[in-house]
């Protein structure tokens, strides 16, 4: 546990420094969504990677989040924290009913009904024009504010959506790590031999997929206030499959994965621009080689690589490692 | 403890079981054994709850448990091992005991994610009782192999503390010494006295003759989905039924 705790205080230190060392308005802003996605992608691999659940639409609980935070504090004029924490529980809830019926389908299945959700969700948004604003968007959504503090530069956004994180990503650790955790993990492995050790499978995976989503929404809302603006694209399949694959190439059960692979993939479409058109071949490219020879994601990989170079200097030297 | 008040299976017309009735004295070991195809693991996925049997009912402890979900038994006492061992492969040997204690243990989802005290408090308990559980077993020393790693052997006896964690009074075993070498299959018998001893009753359908023969204080002996004889080991190695039904009938 005490080792938990020093690779947390590290992760909460790297990001707090970040700032620091990288500036410009632009770069701030990446992060800030490489931010969001952690939350996205660590709520995904609680479901995936532990829970053994797999989702397709994922993107629609971000997008109720987004919209619902957008709709409330803009024109209702809520308080933006009210409606925050209110469409987080309403989303939790929601997902909760979802849940019974469709995490009772296994694999293929439960891909399609996911699937399904998401683009229903997905079409309201598109055609609900009076609420939503349809396809052109929904705008002027206001910034949080604290006090006398508004959040309305990359900085502050940045330590805006990163304290979200940090919490999502402590609570993660702390819930993978105890009773709750082990039993998603088993229900992952051997959901039989899970239920006649009295683990009660069809309602923690209710629960991990209800949890899944209001984490989701809770981003949904934060990108909400960030952007100040919404529209449908930001919440269809393409983000769901995403999502997926951050929490996939990231590595599945583990928080930390779920870190590496948002901001891999986060990063790597800006750091592809130079090469135009082709940026897209040498992404797809890079994923394919990356599932290949990193089975585990990136946080088995990255250490594995390391040992292998560093092996290999000791081979050199004579040295048995 | 246990009583079986007949049973009858039928699978899509095929007759597994045929109103099988008997019942299971508390702290001792009782072998239900059988020619393949007698109906033995189908009677044990309907004890256990994971089959629903098409009549008859179970009765443990005096209530009727047909139907009921399998996560509730553990809580009310009986626990299971499966023929071909349903080990949690990706965690650790020890974190698969500690999932045996789950029907032992009680912070939700919340107090675990924000480390309640008491969550914390139940934690470290039921970290030192796993450990128990495994010195019991004779494995601690492989707490920390992720569990799919594990020899056959070591995975049937981290399969029994798993079992046990659940702290049940009535654990069955579905061919526990299927798969096992005559050195580990020694262990085990010396294993299921061990949890006799603890005042758990034992129930085990098995192959190996000598094993049950050796262990087992009352055998139920099922033959094509009916019951042919129940006894003390000396009184089924007489049985002249019994001996028919294993080695075929001369007349």
């Amino acid at each position: 546990m005490k080792k938990e705790l020093i690779k947390y205080a590290v992760f909460a230190l790297c990001i707090l420094l970040a700032p620091l060392a990288f500036s410009g308005n632009y770069l701030m802003n990446v992060l800030v969504f490489v931010g969001i996605h952690t939350m996205l992608a660590v709520a995904l691999n609680l479901l995936l990677g532990y829970a053994g659940q797999i989702s397709l639409g994922h993107a629609a609980f971000f997008g109720l989040g987004a919209y619902g935070s957008g709709i409330l504090s803009a024109t209702y004029e809520w308080n933006p924290w009210l409606a925050m924490a209110v469409v987080a529980l309403v989303v939790g809830g929601l997902a909760f009913a979802i849940g019974f019926p469709i995490l009772k389908l296994k694999g293929h299945y439960l891909a399609m009904a996911t699937l399904g959700m998401g683009i229903i969700v997905y079409i309201v948004f598109n055609e609900w024009v009076a609420i939503t604003g349809g396809p052109s968007g929904f705008s002027a959504i206001p910034n949080l504010e604290l006090g006398p503090l508004v959040f309305d530069s990359d900085l502050k956004n940045y330590y805006l959506v990163w304290t979200f994180v940090l919490g999502c990503v402590l609570l993660s650790v702390n819930l993978a790590n105890s009773r709750i955790g082990r039993a998603f993990r088993a229900i992952h492995d051997a959901e039989v031999a899970a239920r006649v050790m009295g683990v009660n499978a069809r309602l923690l995976k209710v629960q991990v997929f209800a949890l899944s989503a209001m984490i989701c929404a809770i981003a949904g809302s934060l990108y909400a206030h960030v952007m100040t603006f919404v529209a449908p694209p930001s919440f269809g399949f393409n983000i769901s499959v995403e999502l997926l694959t951050m929490v996939v190439i990231g590595g599945l059960g583990s928080i930390y994965g779920s870190f590496l692979g948002a901001l891999l993939l986060t990063l790597l479409p800006e750091f592809l621009r130079f090469m135009h058109d082709y940026d897209i071949v040498f992404y797809g490219g890079l994923l394919m080689v990356m599932t290949i020879f990193m089975p585990g994601g990136l946080v088995h990989g990255i250490p594995e690589l390391f040992r292998k170079i560093t092996g290999l200097k000791n081979k050199k030297g004579g040295a048995h490692a | 403890m246990l009583e079986l008040k007949g049973i009858s299976q039928i699978f899509g017309g095929v007759t597994a079981l045929n109103d099988v009735s008997f019942s299971i004295h508390a702290d001792q070991v009782t072998g239900v054994i059988g020619p393949n195809g007698a109906g033995k693991t189908t009677l044990f996925n309907i004890v256990t709850g994971i089959y629903q049997q098409t009549s008859g009912q179970v009765i443990f402890e005096g209530s009727d448990i047909s139907g009921i979900p399998v996560e509730r038994l553990a809580a009310k006492g009986m626990v299971r091992t499966f023929q071909n061992i349903e080990l949690f492969g990706q965690m650790t040997v020890l974190e698969n005991v500690m999932v045996g204690l789950h029907s032992k243990s009680k912070s939700g989802l919340f107090a675990c994610s924000f480390k309640a005290p008491w969550a914390i408090k139940e934690e470290r308990r039921i970290r030192e009782e796993a450990h128990e559980w495994l010195r019991f077993t004779g494995i601690d020393q492989l707490a920390h192999v992720q569990a799919s790693n594990l020899p056959f052997g070591k995975g049937r006896m981290l399969e029994i503390a798993r079992a046990m964690a659940c702290k049940p009074r009535l654990i069955l075993m579905d061919e526990p010494a299927a798969g096992l070498n005559s050195q580990e299959t020694v262990g085990l018998a010396e294993l299921i006295r061990k949890i006799r001893d603890l005042g758990v009753t034992v129930v085990l359908v098995e192959h190996d003759m000598e094993l049950v023969m050796d262990i087992c204080d009352r055998i139920v002996v099922l033959n094509l989905g009916q019951k042919l004889a129940e006894g003390t080991p000396r009184e089924i190695q007489d049985n002249p039924e019994v001996i028919a039904a294993y080695l075929g009938d001369d007349e």
